[in-house]
C-alpha cells in the first residue's frame, strides 16, 4: 500500500504514516491572538506536508493567516499571539526522526538552533527586515556566525559566495554597503543570500515578490527555482498571486480565514478546481483571453471581522454555491478528491469518490 | 442548490462601523477614557482649577494678614470624632523658650476650637465681581477662638494654607497664560514657516535653532533682573509671563511646522486646493482640525513646565515678588536653611507644585496618546 | 565625516558673534548701570557721592560711552584674552571665573555620565519588560522625578540631612580644601562631595531620558528587522543589545543637544541652593549688582558651553548614524 499523503483533520497520529521524504509536517495548527476586542483565531486548524525538494505554495487573501502560519512554524509569533494547538513535525537530520517543534521553548536553544540554520526565512519586506545602521556584510556574517563557530573572515567568504550565487554583481564591494543604498531587487537577492548562509533544508519565502516590479519578479522567481532544484531544498512559498503559484509551486495550499479550504498538486488545483473560493480566485485573474469591456469578476463581500466569525464554513457569506441550513451551521469536513487532493466544502461530501 | 449571496445578507456585529463614522474628537475621547490614570488625573486637575478660581472659598484666613506674634505655628490637625461626629481642632498656646528666646507652640487639649463646614469668615472677592464670606471650613466662634492653621504659619504669622491656595491662582494662571502666549507665537510662526516654505521657512528655522541652543535660564534671569523694582505686581506678572513665553515657543513651532510640511503634501489638502479653496480656508478648515488634538496635548504638557519655571524664578527672587503670592514666592521663605529647620512645613507649597505638575503631566500624556497613538 | 565637522565648526564664530551681541543687550537692558546700583548701595548705608564723583567714576569704568562703543571695546579686549575687571569684586574676571568654570564643567560632565549610566539600563529594562512591576515602578518614579523641581529636591535633601543628621551639605569641598590649589587629595575630596549635587541635578534629565529611551525601544522592538533577527536564530538578549540599543543610542546622543544646556543652566539653581562654587551663583550676584562685565562674560560663557554641547552632539550623532552623514553630502 502506498504511503498516503492525505491529511485528515480528525485522524489520530497513529493512523497516519509519514512519507520518508517528508521534511516538515504541520498538523492541525491553531494560533490565536487574545486582544481587548476578543480572541482572533488567526490559524484555525491548518495541516499540510512539505517534502524534500518540493515547493509548497500557500495562497490566500491578506488576512487569511498565511504569514501567521509560517511564523508559528518558526516560533516567532508576536504577543499577544500564541500557538495553542497542533503539531509541527520536523525531520531534524536527513534520516532522523521527526520532532515536534512545539515541544521546544520558542526562545530556547533548540529552536534557535533550527531557526535560520535548518529552516530559513526570506521575509516579506527586505527593506524593513534589514537593520539600517549595520552594513549588509555585518548582517550576512551574523547570520552564519550565529550557528557556526567560524572566524569573521571565513564568514565573509561565505557571504560573498552566496551573494554571487544569487546574482549580486560585485559582491565584495557590497559587503560594506547599507541596505538603503541598494535597489529593491538587489535587496531581495541579499535577503535570499542571507537565508542560504547556513545551507538550510527548508526555505520559507514570505511573499518575496510582492515588493518588487514584475521584471525583477520574474528574475527572482527564476533564481529561487534554480536554487531549489540545485540544492534539493524544500520550500514554502507564500503569495496572494495565483500566477506566481503556477510558475513555482508543486503543491498548493489554499487558505481562507485561517483554514485550509483546498489543497493539492498544482495541476489539480488549476485544472480540477473544487472549492468555490479557489474557483473564484482563478476566475478573478485577468488573462489575455479576457474579452475587453467585460466586467472583471470579483468575489463579492469582504472578509468578516476576525473577532466575530460566522458559524459554519468560513466562506459561506460570499459563496455563490451557498447551501442555506448546511453551510452556516457546522464547518465542513475534509473530503478526499484524489490521493493528494482534498477540499473542505459541503459540495463534496466526505469520502465521495470523484475521478 | 445554492442561493445568491444577495438574498442572505449576514448580520454581523461589526464594531468597525461605529468607529469609522465617529468624528475625530469622539475617537480621541474614547481612546482617552481607556487610559484610566489620565482620566482620573483629569479630575484632580479640575479640582485644582476650581481651587484656583475660588481660592477664597477654600481658605481659612486672609492670606496677607500677618500676626507677628503667631509666627511659625506648626500645622494643626482636624479631628472628626468627639463622642459622635464633630469637627474641631485644638488651640495652640505659645510659650517663649527662655534659653533660645524662640516661641514654642504647644497644643492645649483643654481648649477645643469648633469648626463647621460652609461657615462664615473673612470677606473675599469672587472672581473680582462680588464679595462673599462663605468658606468651606470656618470657626464656630470667631470672636473667642483663635484661627486655625492647617499647615502652619510662616515667619510673619501668615496662614500658609490660605497662601498656598491663593498661590494656586497665580501659579496656575501664569502657567496658562505663558503657554497660551507661547502657543500663539509658536503656531503662527511654525504655521507660516511650514506652509509657505522657502526663504521665510529658512529664516524662521534658523531663528528657532538659535533660540533652542540657548540655555534659557541665564536669559530669564537677566531679563527678570532688568525689570524695574518699582513695577506693580500686575506689571511684574505680565512681564514674567512674556519673558517665559519668549523662549519657549520654539518647541511647538517646530512641531507645527513639521506637521504642516507633511500635511501640505497630503492628498486631502491637494484635493481641497484643487476644488478651489482659498489658502486660509485650506489651512483652517482642512489642516487645522487634524492637528488640534495634537496641539491640545502639547499645550497640556507645556503648562507644568511653565509652572516649574515661574516657581524657580520666583524662588530665586527674580520672578514675582512679594506682595504677590505664588508657590515660588512662598518657597522663597524656605530657601533659608535655618527657617526650614525650624519650620519644615514651609516646604509644603512644593507639594502643591509636585502634585499639580504630576497630574498635568499624566493628563497631557493621556491626551497625547489619545490624539496621536502613532506618534 | 571630516567635511561634516568642518562645516559645523565654521558656524561657530558666527554663532558666537550673535551670542555676544545678545549677551551685551541683555546686560544693558536694566535701567542704570553699575554706578547707579553702587550709589544706591552707598545711600542705603548712609554715605553719598556728589555728581562730580559719580561722573568721574563713570568715566573711569568707561560707562559714559555710547552702547556700541562699549560693546566693541568689550569684544576687542576679550578677543585678546582680557576679560576685564569685575566692578563689584574689583578683581580680574578671569580669576573669578576660572576656578568656578572648571568646577561647573566637572559637575556638568559628572551629571551627564551619571544620567547615561542610569537612564540606559532603566530604559532598556522598562522596554523589554513592558507592563512588569519594574516598568510601573519606574514610571511612577519618572513622573515624580520630572514633576519635582530641582531646587525642591535640593531643599528637601538639605533639610533632611540637617534636621536628622545635623550635617550641612553645601559646597563642593570640605573647609580645609576649599581654597587650596589642586592636588590628588583635593580631587578625592571633590568626588566625595560632588555625588549629591550630581544626583539632584541629574534626576530630572535621567527620568526624561529613560522615558525617551523606553518609547524609542518599544518602537524598535516590534520592527520587522527584529523579527528577522529572531528568525535567524538570535537569542533575545543579543538581539536587544545589538539592534535596538544601537538605535536607541541615537536619541541618547541627540539628547545632548538639549540636555547639556539644561545641565549647565540647571546647575545654576542647585548651586544657589547648595551654595556651590560654580558660575551660577556668581551670575546671580552680578545681575543684582549690575556688574556688567562679569554678568556679560558669564552669560556668554553659558552660550559658549551650549554651543559646544550642540556641536559635540551633532558630531557624535553623525558618527553613530551613517544615514545622517550621508544625507548631508
Amino acid at each position: 500500500m502506498l504511503p498516503t499523503r492525505i491529511i485528515d483533520d480528525h485522524s489520530r497520529r497513529s493512523e497516519r504514516l509519514v512519507n520518508k521524504n517528508t521534511i516538515l509536517s504541520v498538523r492541525d495548527l491553531k494560533t490565536e491572538f487574545v486582544m481587548d476586542e476578543g480572541t482572533a483565531k488567526a490559524v484555525a486548524g491548518v495541516s499540510f506536508d512539505v517534502d524534500r525538494g518540493q515547493v509548497v505554495g500557500i495562497v490566500g487573501e491578506s488576512g487569511c493567516g498565511k504569514s501567521v502560519t509560517i511564523k508559528s512554524i518558526l516560533g516567532i509569533v508576536q504577543k499577544p499571539g500564541k500557538v495553542v494547538a497542533g503539531e509541527i513535525l520536523f525531520r531534524s537530520s536527513p534520516n532522523g526522526e521527526m520532532v515536534d517543534l512545539r515541544s521546544f521553548d520558542d526562545r530556547g536553544k533548540e529552536m534557535r538552533d533550527i531557526r535560520g540554520n535548518e529552516i530559513a526565512l526570506i521575509p516579506q519586506e527586505p527593506m524593513a527586515a534589514l537593520s539600517p545602521v549595520h552594513t549588509i556584510g555585518n548582517q550576512l556574517v551574523e547570520a552564519v556566525r550565529l550557528h557556526r563557530k567560524i572566524s569573521k573572515k571565513e564568514a565573509e567568504k561565505i557571504a560573498i559566495e552566496r551573494m554571487r550565487q544569487v546574482g549580486v554583481p560585485d559582491p565584495e564591494d557590497r559587503m560594506d554597503v547599507y541596505s538603503w543604498q541598494l535597489s529593491g531587487g538587489l535587496r531581495q537577492r541579499v535577503m535570499i543570500a542571507m537565508a542560504l548562509m547556513c545551507d538550510p533544508r527548508v526555505l520559507i519565502a514570505d511573499e518575496p515578490t510582492t515588493a518588487i516590479d514584475v521584471t525583477t519578479q520574474a528574475q527572482i522567481l527564476g533564481l529561487l527555482r534554480d536554487l531549489q532544484t540545485m540544492q534539493d531544498l524544500a520550500m514554502i512559498f507564500i503569495t496572494h498571486d495565483l500566477g506566481v503559484i503556477a510558475q513555482i509551486a508543486d503543491y498548493v495550499v489554499v487558505m481562507y480565514l485561517g483554514k485550509v479550504v483546498e489543497q493539492g498538486p498544482v495541476d489539480d488545483i488549476f485544472h480540477n478546481t473544487c472549492h468555490p473560493y479557489t474557483k473564484a480566485l482563478l476566475a478573478s485573474i485577468p488573462t489575455i483571453h479576457t474579452v475587453s469591456k467585460e466586467e472583471l469578476s470579483t468575489i463579492g463581500g469582504s472578509l468578516p471581522n476576525p473577532f466575530n466569525r460566522p458559524p459554519g464554513c468560513p466562506f459561506y457569506p460570499r459563496c455563490k454555491d451557498f447551501i442555506a441550513g448546511t453551510c452556516d451551521k457546522n464547518p465542513p469536513d475534509l473530503s478526499r478528491i484524489s490521493a493528494q487532493h482534498s477540499v473542505s466544502c459541503f459540495l463534496y461530501p466526505e469520502n465521495q469518490e470523484v475521478t | 442548490m445554492g442561493s445568491a449571496v444577495e438574498g442572505s445578507e449576514v448580520e454581523m456585529v461589526d464594531f468597525d462601523d461605529a468607529v469609522s463614522v465617529a468624528p475625530n474628537w469622539q475617537l480621541v475621547w474614547w481612546r482617552f477614557k481607556k487610559h484610566r490614570l489620565a482620566f482620573y488625573s483629569g479630575f484632580i486637575v479640575i479640582l485644582i482649577v476650581i481651587i484656583a478660581i475660588f481660592p477664597g472659598f477654600f481658605s481659612t484666613q486672609d492670606p496677607n494678614e500677618s500676626e507677628t506674634r503667631g509666627s511659625f505655628i506648626p500645622p494643626q490637625s482636624i479631628h472628626f470624632w468627639d463622642d459622635g461626629p464633630a469637627l474641631f481642632s485644638y488651640a495652640v498656646v505659645g510659650k517663649r523658650n527662655q534659653r533660645t528666646l524662640k516661641m514654642e507652640w504647644v497644643t492645649d487639649e483643654n481648649q477645643k476650637v469648633r469648626l463647621k463646614l460652609f461657615g462664615r469668615g473673612y470677606e473675599w472677592q469672587v472672581l473680582g465681581l462680588f464679595k462673599s464670606n462663605i468658606h468651606l471650613l470656618a470657626l464656630v466662634n470667631p470672636d473667642t477662638d483663635k484661627p486655625i492653621h492647617l499647615i502652619g504659619t510662616d515667619r510673619l504669622g501668615r496662614d500658609q494654607w490660605s497662601r498656598v491656595l491663593y498661590g494656586t491662582q497665580v501659579s496656575l494662571s501664569i502657567g496658562l497664560l505663558a503657554v497660551f502666549l507661547s502657543t500663539v507665537i509658536g503656531i503662527f510662526l511654525g504655521g507660516i514657516s511650514g506652509y509657505f516654505g522657502g526663504i521665510l521657512d529658512m529664516v524662521i528655522q534658523r531663528l528657532i535653532e538659535l533660540l533652542q541652543s540657548i540655555p534659557p535660564i541665564p536669559i530669564w534671569l537677566a531679563l527678570s533682573a532688568s525689570l524695574p523694582r518699582d513695577w506693580s505686581v500686575i506689571q511684574g506678572y505680565i512681564a514674567i509671563t512674556t519673558i517665559l513665553a519668549l523662549l519657549t515657543w520654539t518647541g511647538l513651532a517646530r512641531e507645527v511646522r513639521g506637521r504642516f510640511l507633511v500635511l501640505r503634501e497630503e492628498d486631502f489638502v491637494i484635493a481641497a486646493k484643487m476644488s478651489g479653496c482659498g489658502q486660509m480656508r485650506v489651512v483652517f478648515r482642512h489642516m487645522f482640525p487634524t492637528m488640534s488634538s495634537h496641539i491640545i496635548a502639547a499645550v497640556t504638557l507645556a503648562i507644568p513646565v511653565m509652572i516649574i519655571n515661574e516657581t524657580f524664578l520666583s524662588f530665586l527672587g527674580l520672578g514675582l515678588r512679594p506682595p504677590a503670592i505664588s508657590w515660588g514666592v512662598l518657597l522663597q521663605e524656605a530657601s533659608n536653611l535655618q527657617s526650614v529647620a525650624l519650620a519644615p512645613w514651609l516646604l509644603l507649597p512644593g507639594v502643591a507644585v509636585i502634585v499639580t505638575v504630576i497630574t498635568l503631566n499624566i493628563l497631557g500624556d493621556g491626551l497625547r496618546d489619545a490624539a496621536d497613538p502613532y506618534h | 565625516m571630516l567635511v561634516f565637522i568642518l562645516k559645523r565648526l565654521m558656524m561657530l564664530p558666527l554663532l558666537m558673534f550673535v551670542f555676544s551681541v545678545l549677551a551685551f543687550i541683555l546686560i544693558q537692558a536694566p535701567p542704570g548701570d553699575f554706578v547707579t546700583s553702587y550709589v544706591a548701595e552707598l545711600a542705603a548705608s548712609g554715605s553719598s557721592m556728589d555728581q562730580l564723583q559719580i561722573d568721574a567714576l563713570r568715566q573711569l569704568y568707561g560707562l559714559d560711552q555710547p552702547a556700541y562703543a562699549q560693546y566693541f571695546k568689550w569684544v576687542w579686549r576679550m578677543l585678546h584674552g582680557d576679560l576685564g575687571i569685575s566692578l563689584d569684586f574689583q578683581k580680574p574676571i578671569s580669576e573669578l571665573i576660572g576656578q568656578r568654570l572648571l568646577l561647573t564643567v566637572v559637575l556638568g560632565l559628572a551629571t551627564l555620565l551619571f544620567t547615561f549610566a542610569i537612564a540606559l539600563p532603566i530604559g532598556i529594562l522598562s522596554a523589554t519588560r513592558q507592563y512588569s512591576f519594574f516598568d510601573y515602578f519606574f514610571t511612577v518614579i519618572n513622573y515624580v522625578g520630572v514633576a519635582t523641581p530641582t531646587f525642591m529636591t535640593a531643599l528637601i535633601l538639605m533639610w533632611f540631612a540637617f534636621s536628622k543628621f545635623g550635617i550641612t551639605i553645601t559646597g563642593l569641598f570640605s573647609p580645609e580644601f576649599a581654597n587650596e590649589s589642586w592636588s590628588w587629595a583635593r580631587a578625592v575630596d571633590l568626588s566625595k562631595h560632588i555625588w549629591l549635587p550630581m544626583i539632584i541635578l541629574g534626576l530630572d534629565g535621567t527620568a526624561r531620558l529613560a522615558r525617551i529611551l523606553r518609547a524609542n525601544l518599544l518602537d524598535e522592538l516590534n520592527k520587522p528587522y527584529m523579527e528577522m533577527a529572531r528568525a535567524k536564530g538570535m537569542s533575545e538578549w543579543r538581539l536587544v543589545l545589538k539592534y535596538p540599543v544601537r538605535l536607541a543610542l541615537n536619541p541618547l546622543v541627540s539628547s545632548l543637544g538639549w540636555y547639556l544646556p539644561l545641565i549647565f543652566s540647571g546647575s545654576l539653581i542647585v548651586a544657589t541652593v547648595l551654595n556651590l562654587p560654580t558660575i551660577g551663583p556668581l551670575l546671580l550676584r552680578s545681575l543684582i549688582s549690575q556688574d556688567m562685565f562679569l554678568a556679560g562674560t558669564i552669560v556668554l560663557t553659558y552660550f559658549g558651553l551650549a554651543v559646544i554641547g550642540t556641536l559635540l552632539s551633532d558630531i557624535l550623532l553623525a558618527w553613530l548614524d551613517p544615514r545622517i552623514r550621508m544625507e548631508e553630502s
